[in-house]
């Protein structure tokens, strides 16, 4: 693995919790890692997977969503909603051979800005161990290391073709 | 055979007596397809067209589909009647708790079932089905069928062969499935539960998933299409049916089922009055993953 790989990482966060804590630690001049780029969403519960996708498909090599704790979504429901929905969502990952570990999932709240802090750099942490997501690159460059193996069409003469058909 | 085309027979009574009498306005069947082996979809709205209704063993395609994609186009005052499978009822279970249709602007003509062909074996879903006999429905058609423990037991057998790959190898396998899909999006078409008037895939602006058969846009398709089907898959089989690039979709769709029955306990397309998983939450819902 490269020694000098600094992860990017897509943090989608909600603007009444998250992202006011965020807001904070910035205010309050704490130091954190600076490979988050934070994407200001409503709630956790408009978190749709494709910008997760997206994300991925624009070269993060990890997701970290982050929102409200339970019992204080400014919607009331939508942090309870989008739990489910990552539980779910973290297996389907899983099952294609994405490592779950790249989309970390946290409650953050406005008053938590050094929580907000020590969550980036433990994710930065985390996804710097895991190194870059050179499949998903691969993906982006179209290429596949079995390309080359797949086998060639059958090609089949007119006489064939006509014979098939008889 | 000859239970076949007694079954058929009734069909085509029944279908006959609900047109005569005016009871529906449309009845949903299987006709004879243009090949042997082969079976097509019949819209009947006079009883005349109710006598090429068929029922045999090659009846494999669900007809709920027609529920929702063409139901704008049946609709009338009086309900519309379908021949269903018992596995395909349960489509219209999961179309009542989604609010799709109401039961009764459906008449279910329930067909007893002992398996379909898929080509040339028992279809993958027959191997392991232990309902044989059609639950919830207006009319059964074919006689009582013993229930008995079917040919595969497990039917998770294959996804569980695929969670005990490594993370790498999982890659490899879907990227290597994914990588055949040409994006004609038969498995959407074919699928009774994709009914979005317009598909997140079809949008331009933004484009969400890419649209050629590129590997990124394969990918965001398939885990997307996965995903919306989380928790309300019935798992018909159509998509793995009708994907002539015969990528195990189904696969997906199975994992989802599995993981959504072990953290929520639901079972899709079993009783209309429950609310899908996705839609609703309890404040214990496991919270392990998050920091």
């Amino acid at each position: 693995m490269n020694e000098n790989f600094e992860p990017k990482i897509a943090a989608f966060v909600c603007t009444w919790c998250t992202y006011t804590g965020a807001d904070l630690a910035g205010t309050s001049r704490l130091k954190y890692e600076p490979n988050v780029r934070v994407l200001r969403l409503p709630c956790t519960g408009r978190i749709d997977f494709s910008l997760v996708i997206k994300a991925f498909e624009n070269g993060a090599d990890g997701v970290l969503i982050s929102g409200c704790h339970p019992n204080d979504c400014h919607y009331n429901a939508g942090n309870f909603h989008a739990r489910r929905r990552f539980a779910v969502f973290r297996k389907l990952l899983e099952f294609v051979g994405i490592d779950p570990n790249r989309v970390q999932f946290s409650w953050v709240s406005a008053a938590e800005g050094a929580k907000w802090r020590d969550v980036v750099n433990e994710v930065t942490d985390e996804i710097r161990s895991l190194g870059p997501f050179t499949e998903y690159q691969k993906l982006i460059a179209g290429s596949f290391p079995f390309q080359n193996e797949m086998s060639e069409p059958e090609v089949i003469s007119e006489k064939e073709q006509v014979e098939n058909v008889k | 055979m000859s239970n076949d085309i007694k079954q058929s027979s009734e069909a085509k009574k029944l279908a006959r007596e609900l047109l005569e009498q005016g009871k529906v306005s449309a009845v949903i069947g299987y006709a004879e397809g243009t090949l042997k082996g082969r079976v097509q979809t019949l819209i009947a709205r006079n009883p005349l067209d109710a006598e090429k209704f068929i029922f045999n063993e090659y009846c494999v395609n669900n007809l709920a589909v027609y529920l929702t994609k063409s139901y704008r186009l049946l609709k009338s005052d009086k309900p519309v009647a379908v021949f269903l499978k018992p596995c395909d009822i349960r489509t219209v279970t999961a179309l009542i708790q989604e609010h799709q249709i109401k039961r009764e602007d459906i008449f279910i003509i329930g067909m007893s079932c002992q398996g379909v062909r898929n080509g040339n074996g028992l279809s993958g879903k027959c191997r392991a089905c232990r309902m044989h006999n059609p639950q919830y429905s207006d009319a059964v058609i074919g006689e009582a069928i013993e229930e008995k423990e079917p040919e595969v037991t497990d039917p998770f057998a294959r996804v569980k062969e695929i969670e005990n790959m490594s993370t790498q190898e999982r890659w490899q396998f879907w990227t290597k499935e994914f990588d055949k899909c040409i994006r004609c999006y038969a498995c959407r078409q074919a699928c009774p539960l994709c009914y979005c008037e317009q598909c997140i895939v079809d949008k331009t602006q933004p484009r969400w998933i890419e649209s050629s058969a590129h590997p990124v846009g394969n990918m965001a398709w398939h885990l997307i299409r996965a995903f919306h089907l989380a928790g309300r898959c019935i798992g018909c089989g159509e998509c793995d049916r009708v994907c002539h690039q015969n990528i195990p979709l189904s696969l997906l769709n199975m994992k989802m089922s599995k993981e959504i029955f072990d953290l929520y306990g639901y079972r899709s397309g079993v009783d209309p009055e429950a609310k899908p998983p996705l839609t609703e939450f309890k404040m214990e819902d496991n919270e392990e993953f998050i920091r």
